[in-house]
């Protein structure tokens, strides 16, 4: 009996029993296709709360100086002027710094702003291109600050989106119009989309401006309120603010840290609460996993047990009428296996489709991992063919007369 | 063509053993027609399964066509039935939800007959127990007697040098069983080897020999 007969006998037993046939595919199908869904929606909630996490700023070090010290009074932290320009510069040009992506050399003040007959009092801040990629800035219409503006020293302005309702209601357009800030007309030619209440430090307010304006025509000043600085990712955090510490030291010369009249701040405690988050994710989607792929299995398991146990009179009977244990067992195996590959494949199917639909329904980005696929489909798929094989090797190890007793 | 010596058999039931061959010797010739015959509990069907190799004695010496059939592996015993053996069960034993024919072919398809001549002979040995008009009838939609014949196109598809036949007449009515019997009477005119068992004395007169068993032994044997 060659091969090509056997899977012809095959697919001729499994087309002829349907009720049977539907019912072990069913036990598959639900198997694989719960576990992909579940694992995908595990992964999605993962990606989704990371996806927020890192708008917050995951990998940002914020540089900004120490209190200035006058004849022994400490003023309030942050009014230094010792950060500069060429500091953002260094950090960006330097050799020995490896793990810095970009750098944002920021100037931010508080003045009023008129538009019209609107008088807002707001946070102005003098920002270089890189500012929106560091901060995640997204535009909802317009353009960014360019590195020409900054150059140029360009009257423009690109407003947050609450400062623009702010300054001109809801009816008019803002971009094209223009706004005063102290005495220099300024010319609006964008607006960012709104972050919403996450923020602690609300950008919807703000209004950015060329770094070199806001320095020179608006506040009159050469130094830098803080320097923003985008790590390469959030493991690398604690080696960035070593390498930019030593290097911003030694172009002061100061020898002792404690001295120094810098800080360099990184977001701690979120990156805290981003390995936690992530940690639970991960030991969750893990136990999902274990869970779904134990219950499939478990499902697939009995079905195939049960399917083929009841089988050992068939079994029997092919025996008494001369066939080889080899040839039942191959017979059983191609069978299992057909039964297996197709409805895997048809679970698989329906996992993806379940979990972009779920995924959407929730708002959920919809992830798709090749990995937790395959492991699906490999665990169950080897549960279904072991436990199709294992029941039909044992009925083809009996007497014929006792597989034909088998009750 | 089968010599028994010592057959015995015994089952285990927990820690209770019970015979049901003791020490069973005889022999039957080739083209021999030989019945069977013991009430229920004799050990016949048990000694029928052993000549049918489809089970194996606890002690004792079996041979068939020379050979010693409790010594061969799993694989050659399978040959042994597949081509030396025809055998017809009480119950019948069909493929359900499986055509007359597609029954009939099974043994040629273990035995590697090309697949034309597995169904000209399937449909040949249909005809000759008058089922040619029920060839592609799923075998649970026949009556018990051509079920019954259906299972014995399917001991004789191979040719097989040794018909057994457990009770064949035993589920159908006395009309159909003469019938049977004839088919039987006609095969053993053609130098098969038949050997029946019944428990119908006016069945077991179309043999030529009566082997009575009882309690595991044989009484007599009658010619």
């Amino acid at each position: 009996m060659d091969f090509l007969e056997l899977l012809l006998e095959s697919i001729s037993t499994l087309t002829v029993n349907k009720m049977r046939t539907g019912l072990a595919a069913l036990g598959i199908i639900i198997g694989i296709g719960s576990v992909i869904t579940l694992i995908a929606l595990g992964q999605a909630s993962q990606k989704s709360v990371e996806e927020q996490i890192q708008s917050l700023g995951a990998n940002l070090l914020t540089i900004s100086p120490t209190a200035q010290v006058n004849q022994g009074i400490r003023g309030a932290a942050g009014t230094g002027i010792t950060l500069s320009l060429e500091d953002a510069q260094a950090i960006q040009d330097s050799e020995i710094i490896t793990t810095v992506k970009s750098v944002s050399p920021e100037y931010s003040g508080r003045l009023q702003v008129v538009a019209g007959r609107n008088n807002v009092n707001t946070q102005i801040i003098g920002v270089t291109p890189q500012y929106a990629e560091i901060r995640n800035v997204d535009l909802a219409d317009g353009v960014f600050i360019t590195e020409h503006n900054v150059q140029a020293q360009a009257r423009v302005a690109v407003l947050g989106s609450q400062a623009a309702i702010d300054l001109f209601g809801e009816e008019v357009y803002p971009v094209g119009q223009t706004i005063r800030i102290n005495g220099q007309v300024l010319r609006v030619v964008g607006i960012t989309l709104s972050k919403g209440g996450t923020s602690f430090n609300n950008l919807d307010d703000a209004i950015f401006v060329p770094l070199s304006t806001a320095q020179r025509q608006l506040f009159g000043a050469t130094h830098l309120t803080s320097i923003a600085v985008a790590a390469l990712n959030p493991d690398v955090m604690a080696l960035a603010q070593d390498q930019i510490g030593y290097l911003l030291l030694e172009r002061r010369n100061i020898s002792d840290p404690a001295l120094a009249d810098f800080s360099i701040f990184s977001q701690h405690d979120i990156l805290d609460t981003a390995s936690a988050v992530t940690g639970t994710f991960t030991t969750l989607l893990g136990g999902i996993a274990a869970i779904s792929l134990l219950v499939g299995g478990i499902g697939i398991m009995n079905i195939m047990l049960v399917t083929v146990t009841e089988r050992t009179r068939e079994i029997g009977l092919r025996k008494a009428l001369g066939a080889k244990k080899k040839v039942i067992i191959t017979q059983f195996l191609v069978e299992t296996v057909i039964l297996t590959v197709v409805s895997g494949f048809t679970g698989m199917v329906l996992g993806i489709a379940g979990s972009y639909f779920i995924s959407s329904a929730m708002n959920l980005p919809f992830v798709l991992s090749v990995r937790s696929m395959m492991l699906a489909i490999g665990v169950s798929g080897g549960i279904g063919v072991i436990f199709g094989w294992y029941p039909a090797q044992k009925a083809a190890k009996l007497q014929p007369i006792e597989a034909l007793r088998y009750e | 063509m089968i010599k028994t010596n010592n057959l015995t058999k015994t089952y285990r039931t927990g820690t209770i053993n019970t015979v049901a061959l003791a020490n069973v010797s005889f022999e039957i010739k080739q083209g021999e027609f030989v019945a069977i015959m013991g009430p229920s509990g004799s050990g016949k069907s048990t000694l029928m399964h052993i000549l049918g190799a489809l089970d194996l004695p606890t002690s004792g010496e079996y041979f068939l066509d020379g050979q010693n059939v409790s010594q061969l592996t799993d694989d050659q015993l399978a040959d042994i039935r597949n081509k030396k053996i025809g055998f017809i069960f009480q119950a019948y034993n069909l493929l359900p939800r499986t055509t007359a024919l597609k029954n009939v072919i099974l043994p040629m398809m273990y035995a590697g007959v090309s697949s034309e001549e597995r169904i000209e002979r399937a449909a040949k040995f249909l005809k000759k127990v008058g089922l040619e008009n029920r060839m592609h009838h799923f075998s649970n939609q026949l009556s018990g007697g051509q079920q019954q014949r259906v299972a014995i196109a399917r001991g004789l598809v191979m040719n097989p040098k040794i018909l057994l036949a457990d009770e064949p007449t035993g589920n159908i009515a006395s009309e159909q069983a003469a019938e049977i019997m004839e088919v039987f009477q006609q095969l053993n005119q053609d130098g098969h080897t038949i050997v029946m068992i019944t428990h119908e004395q006016e069945i077991a007169e179309y043999a030529q020999r009566i082997i009575n068993l009882r309690d595991g032994k044989i009484l007599q044997s009658e010619d």
